[in-house]
């Protein structure tokens, strides 16, 4: 391991860093000497000049969807995007129906707006994926109600990586004229998406997956068939009164050039991360007691969740410490709660406490995944060595069959 | 989150790692937790004839300020008899280890693993005298 520093970053689920051409845009936005008007100044060039940036990036952002940029609303982030998705169409389809369909494993931003809308009155259902992450349509369909106004599901799961088939969804949907919003934070770069054939509604994206930077995002929203929603932010009437706030030109900047450069990209980089994600599998999984997470085929390449049976998520992080992984244990919480995305599998609690999120990305290399494989077995040799449900399972004691005091 | 040096050094190079016969009368062998909650200790001890503790071995499953509290209880206990050993609160591992608020259910866990092995190696004797 000649050359490399630790720790190394295998987190680009959590977040990529700012891609150095992203960054140099961005940068030409912010001072006197650069485009630093307010794209709303319709009175002199500043804002023009501005506006025009703003423009292009809104360019950028609708051509790797499928989009027309007409339907680019400019957000804080994809958070902000299914708050404004979910809400906003809920709350103005309210007199037709109100009831909501989304999956137990949406992110917490989706699956908290719609807890919200419970309070406020709505009635919504949750469905459970398959073990393999993805959604079984026929059960999707045994939900839908005459009164069902919106369906959210994301397209490809931040913890699991699991890509779900939208266009046959969105088929579905379109045909009971029921919308679609889907949360594809996890997904621009990494799986072509072309809202149009999908029959997607309204789609949350963010740029800071993408190797752009975090607080901006987008909403996309469907012109034909039109769908309308009612505003969450109130002002100055931007973004056609759908998201009221100066746009903050340096931020669009980057999320376009991102979502460019990602589409420019998306095939090389698809085939470099498959490569990596191979790799690292290859290196770990003939050792026991190895379980991957999600399925293997409908999933993006770059992300390994792999739960490592009678070794605790914390300690294997811990003892991980020149590797940035996240884990699916949340000991760090009084509650001790499990991933809850594991546990909407049907992964026992033993397994979703094992479990490491491994994400590579532009930056990963080939040494460093080496180095991972290398490190991973010794962590996980140790913690066994350590672990008395590994004596036992070794001892040939079923876990399940013993009396545990729970505390 | 960060941890305290002494978690660490535990962590790091635990002390009394391993099993003991938990079948021979002067071992007495405590096991509490769940691994529905993320953690399971493994605390076991062996007295000798004047009812002192010669040996302490642990294993556990959980995060790193579970091991760690294991592995000083094992110290603790050493040389101490079983009544020494019931004074051990978890509030005397949790200073030690200096644990934040959220990890103080680990050195909780400990000391209900001293009481276990305890009461274990108790009913034995018990059983024996009988």
């Amino acid at each position: 391991m000649s050359n490399l520093n630790v720790p190394i970053y295998l987190d680009y689920s959590a977040t990529t860093p700012v891609d150095e051409r992203v960054a140099k845009k961005m940068y030409e936005c912010l001072t006197l000497q650069g485009n630093f008007g307010n794209p709303a100044s319709r009175s002199h060039p500043f804002g023009w000049k501005a506006e025009e940036a703003a423009e292009e990036a809104r360019k950028n952002v609708a051509d790797l969807i499928g989009a027309d940029p007409r339907e680019i609303v400019w957000t804080s982030g994809a958070t902000e995007s299914d708050n404004l998705a979910i809400k906003g169409a809920a709350g103005f389809l309210a007199k037709k129906g109100k009831h909501i369909i989304t999956v137990k494993t949406e992110h917490k931003a989706v699956l908290d707006t719609c807890r919200q809308l419970e309070r406020d009155g709505f009635e919504v259902t949750y469905l459970d994926p398959e073990p393999n992450g993805l959604l079984d349509l026929d059960k999707l369909q045994a939900a839908m109600r005459d009164d069902t106004t919106l369906i959210s599901v994301m397209h490809v799961n931040n913890e699991i990586g699991v890509i779900q088939d939208i266009a046959a969804i969105g088929k579905i949907t379109r045909e009971r004229k029921i919308l679609l919003h889907v949360d594809a934070a996890q997904s621009p770069g990494k799986v072509p998406i072309d809202v149009n054939e999908m029959n997607v509604d309204l789609m949350s994206l963010c740029a800071h997956k993408v190797y752009g930077p975090k607080g901006v995002g987008a909403l996309y929203v469907r012109r034909k068939p039109r769908v309308r929603l009612e505003a969450q932010i109130h002002g100055g009437g931007h973004e056609r009164g759908m998201r009221s706030g100066t746009l903050a030109t340096h931020q669009l900047v980057g999320m376009g050039e991102a979502f460019r450069l990602a589409g420019e990209e998306m095939g090389t980089e698809n085939e470099r991360r498959r490569m990596l994600r191979d790799r690292l599998w290859e290196g770990v999984k003939d050792m026991e007691e190895v379980y991957l997470n999600g399925d293997l085929e409908q999933r993006i390449p770059g992300n390994l969740n792999i739960s490592f049976n009678f070794v605790e998520g914390e300690s294997l992080i811990m003892s991980l410490k020149d590797l940035a992984v996240s884990s699916g244990s949340a000991c760090t919480s009084a509650s001790l709660e499990p991933s809850y995305v594991l546990r909407a599998l049907g992964r026992n609690d033993e397994l979703a406490h094992s479990s490491i999120r491994f994400t590579m990305g532009r930056y990963t290399t080939v040494e460093e995944v080496d180095f991972t494989v290398q490190q991973v077995r010794t962590a996980v040799e140790k913690l066994r060595d350590l672990s008395p449900l590994w004596d036992m399972h070794k001892e040939g004691i079923d876990l399940d069959s013993v009396e545990w005091a729970a505390h | 989150m960060a941890y305290s040096d002494k978690v660490l050094d535990h962590y790091e190079n635990p002390r009394n790692v391993g099993t003991l016969d938990k079948d021979d009368p002067n071992v007495g062998t405590g096991m509490v937790g769940a691994p529905a909650c993320g953690d399971v200790m493994r605390l076991q001890i062996q007295i000798d004839d004047d009812g002192v503790i010669k040996d302490a071995k642990f294993k556990t499953y959980g995060c790193g300020s579970a091991i760690a509290s294991s592995s000083l209880v094992t110290e603790m206990v050493k040389g101490k008899t079983l009544d020494e050993v019931e004074q051990i609160k978890n509030k005397d591992i949790a200073d030690e280890l200096a644990l934040p608020p959220v990890k103080i259910h680990c050195s909780v866990l400990a000391e209900d693993a001293i009481a276990a092995a305890i009461a274990d190696i108790r009913a034995k004797r018990g059983e024996n005298a009988a």
